[in-house]
């Protein structure tokens, strides 16, 4: 079986939905002949033609808008952020138009589109390239919101999300867009939505979290197991809606859980997280629920990223705050 | 070494653009120009009439059930009905309407059904689920942003290789918000099937035409998107008819855009009061300029039309917004567990606790909100 990493997944998942259904369009800037700023698209362009892999004009707007136009006729427009932090001209679409087409209309029109946008920061990169703010789309009703964590994951997730029948905002962990392969069988499989995964099995402390923070957990985790505390590692894979059942479960296992995100703290999707297990976990609790985030700060600039971003040490360093309590 | 070119080219025109106007119709009902083929058949003008008077009368009755209680907030088309139903006239079947919330007139013609509007208005989305047009866009209460879903369905036909057409109404306004711009420069670089028509009632709520722009027309905002810009006398329903169906003639070859001047005579909506912004007097000079009055002119003067079916198509009209009406006002709300039903194609499994509690509340805890 080929071995992929996460945006080889994305380009596979994109190749098979176009060659399988051909209403699926994919569009953005750059997504042409240059394949895409982070090569998600390659080869496409050459494969399926201009009319199915359009580059657009320099506007998110329309991105965002002309994709809620095309898939009120039909199509299953991909549409192609180059990076999230240009996403808040299309928010406007998304949260006015592209969530709600379907309610507005009692179900006469509806909105299947993926709106891809590379998030997240840890690679160096320029300003306004690297932030998160997937808790802006977990907020909207009608939207989903789902974040892969692997190659694999990307490829099924993707195909999930392009085959969805209403909108749902993909975002890719840029940062380990390239740092692993894995194998992924190109049978077109996609995996479920609204479901979370467990990476990594665990009895004494539940780790929640998605996207490239996934990593941070499981290197943790490790660390973890060599004091001998036993982590769960679950990763979310969609924040919109949120696999209620799949993380309480976890945490009723282990009576411990620690959130992390790379995004700022307050009002994160670790808020909506530790909410809803106090809702529906609470008498399983035996610490509050740790929250390791990025702070709420502005996204420094590359220099300082590391210092903002989560890591396993900063994982651990809350497991131990939750273990101290007895 | 480089001022002589410079300066060479600086004095030579390298483009140059025009835009006309159209009318055929003008204030006092006077003909200019040869008149289109349908405004010299006496039954197609009169079916432009009676959907000018039917939007009319409907608009009075949405204010008066508003003013009453009956109605939400509501935006009336006084003084803009040729707009909406010269563009709606112009247009196919299987063409696809964009509306902005002014464009009863528009939605009458293509279909939808006054009860619909009404239920819309009154606030409940099945006045969007229309029987008629399937395919056409709910009104977006949005400005501009609307704009790009015409593109995009334009986008659809096209690669499709359909040979329909995606229309989009809106005002003035929206001519400054950069989705119109956006949509507009790729309609144009993609040379889609579409017509943008500027109901251009020189009213933005309280900001007039003149502070919204300081571009001559609007219309030439098509320029810079390597499109047509057409004016058009958007009280003259001739003209804005024809503009529009030379622009869906030409679709295949790429967008037009089309200003048609009107003026809202109305208030900007029923939350609104116009008069703290603008005179009487200015409002009263363009009721000289309304469409409805001087189509009658012209159908009085051309086609001898009578007292007598000038008043049986009043009550016609006035028949058929009573029904309509009625049809509202007898509607039982949805029950309240609706707001769960189209949210997603299939409701995701975490929805359960929250529709329980409306499920809970409705059933045990007594009345149901209305």
């Amino acid at each position: 079986m080929a071995e992929y990493t996460l945006v080889e997944a994305v380009q596979l998942a994109l190749s098979h939905a176009m060659e399988h259904d051909e209403r699926v369009v994919v569009l953005g800037e750059d997504v042409g002949i240059d394949g895409g700023v982070f090569r998600a698209t390659e080869g496409l362009w050459q494969r399926f033609g201009g009319d199915r892999v359009r580059d657009t004009p320099l506007s998110e707007a329309a991105i965002a808008g002309i994709s809620v136009g095309l898939a009120a006729q039909g199509f299953r427009p991909v549409a192609e952020i180059q990076f999230m932090g240009f996403v808040y001209p299309a928010i406007d679409q998304m949260v006015n138009h592209a969530s709600r087409l379907r309610t507005r209309t009692r179900g006469r029109l509806s909105c299947p589109m993926v709106l891809r946008a590379p998030y997240g920061g840890g690679i160096r990169a320029p300003e306004h390239h690297s932030e998160s703010t997937e808790a802006m789309f977990a907020h909207i009703p009608g939207l989903r919101v789902v974040v892969p964590s692997s190659p694999r994951k990307a490829y099924g997730l993707l195909l999930a999300a392009i085959a969805d029948p209403d909108p749902v905002v993909f975002l890719e962990p840029k940062r380990i867009y390239r740092s692993v392969k894995e194998s992924v069988d190109d049978t077109g499989e996609a995996l479920p939505l609204d479901r979370s995964f467990i990476l990594r099995e665990g009895t004494d402390l539940s780790i929640v979290t998605w996207g490239a923070m996934t990593v941070e957990a499981l290197a943790a985790a490790e660390q973890l197991a060599a004091e001998g505390v036993s982590a769960e590692v679950v990763d979310t894979a969609t924040l919109k809606p949120l696999d209620v059942d799949g993380i309480v479960a976890s945490v009723e296992k282990t009576g411990r859980c620690v959130v992390v995100h790379e995004a700022a703290k307050t009002c994160g999707v670790g808020a909506e997280i530790a909410a809803i297990i106090m809702e529906h976990g609470f008498l399983s609790l035996l610490a509050p629920v740790q929250r390791v985030t990025g702070y709420d700060t502005v996204m420094p600039l590359p220099r300082l990223e590391s210092h903002y971003l989560p890591d396993a040490p900063r994982i651990v360093d809350a497991a131990h705050r939750s273990l101290s309590y007895s | 070494m480089s001022e002589l070119p410079l300066n060479q080219e600086a004095t030579d025109e390298v483009a140059h653009f025009r835009v006309r106007r159209e009318c055929f119709l003008d204030a006092e009902g006077a003909v200019h120009g040869e008149l289109p083929a349908f405004a010299q058949d006496r039954d197609a003008v009169v079916e432009l009439y009676r959907a000018m008077l039917a939007t009319r009368t409907f608009d009075e009755k949405a204010v008066a059930l508003q003013r009453t209680g009956r109605l939400g907030t509501f935006a009336s088309s006084l003084g803009q009905e040729a707009v909406g139903v010269g563009v709606a006239s112009a247009m196919q079947p299987d063409d696809v309407l964009v509306p902005s919330f002014r464009d009863q007139g528009a939605q009458l013609w293509r279909g939808v059904t006054m009860e619909e509007l009404l239920l819309y208005w009154g606030g409940d989305e099945r006045g969007s689920d229309f029987a008629g047009p399937r395919e056409d866009f709910p009104v977006s209460i949005p400005v501009a942003s609307h704009v790009l879903h015409a593109a995009g369905i334009a986008l659809a036909f096209k690669l499709r290789g359909e040979r329909r057409s995606a229309v989009c109404l809106f005002g003035d306004g929206a001519t400054s918000k950069g989705d119109f711009y956006e949509a507009l420069n790729l309609a144009g670089v993609w040379s889609l099937p579409a017509v943008f028509v500027v109901n251009n009632n020189h009213w933005a709520i309280s900001v007039p035409r003149v502070a919204q722009s300081a571009a001559a027309t609007l219309a030439q905002k098509a320029i810079a998107a390597g499109m047509e810009g057409v004016q058009v006398d958007g009280n003259d329903v001739f003209a804005v008819r024809h503009v529009v169906e030379a622009a869906l003639a030409r679709a295949d070859a790429g967008p037009t855009l089309i200003e048609a001047l009107t003026y809202r005579l109305g208030d900007h909506t029923t939350a609104d009061d116009a008069s703290r912004y603008r005179d009487d007097a200015e409002v009263s000079g363009h009721w000289k300029q309304e469409p409805v009055a001087r189509l009658k002119r012209y159908l009085t003067e051309h086609f001898s039309w009578t007292k007598r079916e000038e008043e049986a198509l009043l009550q016609s009209g006035r028949a058929r917004v009573e029904a309509a009406a009625r049809g509202y006002l007898e509607t039982e709300p949805l029950p309240a567990t609706a707001m769960f039903e189209h949210l997603y194609e299939e409701l995701p499994a975490g929805f359960d606790a929250q529709r329980s509690e409306v499920v809970a509340r409705v059933t045990h805890g007594g009345r149901e909100r209305g």
